[in-house]
């Protein structure tokens, strides 16, 4: 009897949430596919007609769509590059004795908390401005030519701003993985005679397997979707070349209005995160056993 | 000799790792540093690094020319709002698959799982109609409602994995003792979860601060938080490089304090317990 009441009480108290995850989940998932099949503009109200698979065809035919797919790769995987191979031997670092090791952690992990309109334009003007920017001034101490990263690279300049606001993230969770550790193990592969740079790759290495697939997995989730960055400093230019799918999609949404096209974009969106979700969640999962 | 060895490599990792830490802090830093600067100290050539003539009257010209507290008290109440709504949701449900799994609860937590995934830009159109729809563009109330369920998949994540950590032989002798559940709830488990509460409180804060999707597309003035705000700054009218930098530095240090003080919690969180 007792029983039965306390299973009724934790169904009922794991109900709102489940449902309204669940609405949150369905309605606009279920809205977008709707849209996706109907020629919708807003600037041409009342006009809305069913055209079936035509604004996937127009999506994935648009060459913007394929320049955005690029970037899209490109950005995230030099971001996940650039956050693993700094942030391993950052986090190697972090763990031999420092003194003053919180501080430095402080300084370190501070770029996350950053919002990233902020560092964004921080990025863009303070340092990366070709004429004021610090960047340019040390350009020019060097004798050398300061580049103008919003022209000349614009996407390896978004690549850098966001690289600097996840190198913490990637730095910190390695960290806590080495610091898990078994010493003894280390310490008996010394006492062996190993190297320092066998006992990084037979002993350490291993170890940061999983922690590094996890910062792959979670930092894809979130650089499929960078937005903010691009919006603030480029607007996705020159051109397209900053341009990612998720700024394609806004841009057709709320600069051109073309809620059909907008919409099949979105599924798109989705499908390619959920390829990685259904990595992560596996990954997740099975920690979950244990 | 062994022990000059071990005192050069403190002192070489030392040496490196304050040098790595700073070089990652420095955009911060200098951001500090120039909204004491005048606008024209802020982009001279060279720069001055500690001597310039420092004012505080970037800070006063952001309040009285943008209403910069107007913007600020916007984050707070759609940050903590939607944190708190998220929690009171979150905590029974979270509470409930911690004490009471069934076979279901690990399909309904990487469900929920699941619907973080999602990228915010595949419902982006949706969303916007209906809340066009319903006047809720440009709306605090509309921005806690959705930051509130884009997080709560992570604070029910947070909660249950520190509600199961709760050692399960206390509840049953609380049990035996004939502690009914309500008493259970306020005697045992509340004061044994109240450090997982505020963890899950403060990243979740920090997440809703710093969101700058739904921000950025679903508000422009009246609702506007610091995330929107700041953004007006990339408009290329004239550059104000000191009152840009003294509205990021307020915009960015409550959060920073509340960040440096939950960095263990923020791998947890962010990793859904698969890293701790």
């Amino acid at each position: 009897m007792a029983t039965r009441q306390t299973q009724f009480l934790a169904r009922s108290l794991l109900t709102p949430a489940v449902g309204l995850l669940f609405i949150w989940m369905i309605v606009p998932l279920g809205l977008t596919i709707y849209f996706s099949t109907l020629h919708y503009s807003l600037l041409d109200p009342g006009s809305e007609s069913f055209v079936g698979l035509e604004n996937f065809r127009y999506f994935l035919t648009d060459p913007a769509f394929l320049a955005s797919l690029q970037n899209t790769l490109v950005l995230v995987g030099s971001v996940l590059a650039l956050t693993i191979l700094l942030g391993i031997p950052l986090a190697l670092l972090m763990d031999q004795p420092v003194i003053g090791r919180n501080f430095v952690r402080l300084m370190v992990i501070a770029p996350f908390f950053v919002m990233p309109t902020v560092s964004a334009l921080v990025w863009k003007n303070l340092l990366m401005h070709p004429v004021s920017g610090l960047f340019a001034w040390l350009a020019s101490l060097f004798g050398l030519t300061p580049i103008d990263w919003f022209n000349d690279v614009p996407l390896f300049a978004v690549i850098l701003i966001v690289t600097w606001q996840w190198l913490p993230f990637a730095t910190l969770i390695l960290l806590t993985a080495l610091q898990s550790l078994d010493e003894e193990q280390k310490e008996a592969a010394e006492m062996d005679g190993a190297s320092a740079v066998s006992t990084f790759i037979y002993i350490t290495l291993p170890h940061l397997a999983r922690p590094i697939t996890v910062v792959i997995l979670i930092e894809t989730i979130f650089l499929l979707t960078v937005f903010a960055e691009i919006f603030v400093t480029t607007g996705g230019g020159p051109g397209l070349q900053t341009t990612n799918i998720a700024f394609l999609i806004y841009s057709q949404a709320l600069i051109q209005f073309d809620v059909g096209s907008a919409s099949a974009g979105g599924l798109v969106a989705v499908v390619i995160a959920n390829i990685v979700a259904f990595f992560l969640v596996r990954i997740v999962g099975r920690n979950l056993e244990a | 000799m062994a022990r000059m060895a071990t005192t050069r490599r403190v002192m070489i990792s030392t040496a490196a790792a304050w040098l790595f830490g700073f070089l990652i802090f420095f955009p911060i830093l200098w951001m500090g540093l120039a909204s004491f600067k005048t606008e024209l100290e802020a982009f001279a050539i060279p720069p001055s690094f500690l001597f310039f003539h420092w004012t505080t009257e970037n800070y006063a010209t952001v309040q009285e020319r943008s209403d910069y507290l107007h913007h600020a008290m916007n984050s707070i109440i759609i940050a903590g709002g939607s944190t708190l709504i998220a929690l009171l949701i979150a905590i029974p449900a979270a509470w409930s698959m911690a004490f009471s799994p069934t076979k279901r609860t690990k399909d309904i937590l990487l469900w929920m799982l699941s619907t973080k995934m999602m990228p915010p830009v595949g419902v982006l159109v949706p969303i916007y109609l209906i809340y066009k729809s319903l006047g809720l563009l440009d709306s605090r109330i509309g921005l806690v409602f959705i930051l509130c369920l884009g997080n709560l998949p992570i604070v029910i994540w947070m909660l249950f994995t520190y509600f199961k950590e709760i050692p399960r032989d206390i509840l049953e002798a609380a049990r035996m003792d004939g502690a009914t559940i309500g008493r259970e709830l306020v005697y045992v488990l509340t004061p044994m979860a109240i450090p997982g509460l505020a963890s899950t409180l403060l990243l979740n804060l920090i997440l809703a601060w710093n969101e700058a999707f739904w921000t950025l597309n679903l508000s422009t003035s009246s609702a506007a938080p610091l995330t929107t705000f700041i953004a007006s700054y990339s408009s290329p009218e004239g550059l104000f490089w000191a009152k840009l930098s003294a509205a990021s530095t307020l915009a960015i240090a409550p959060i920073l304090v509340l960040g440096w003080f939950s960095q263990k919690q923020l791998v947890r969180g962010l990793t859904f317990g698969a890293v701790k």
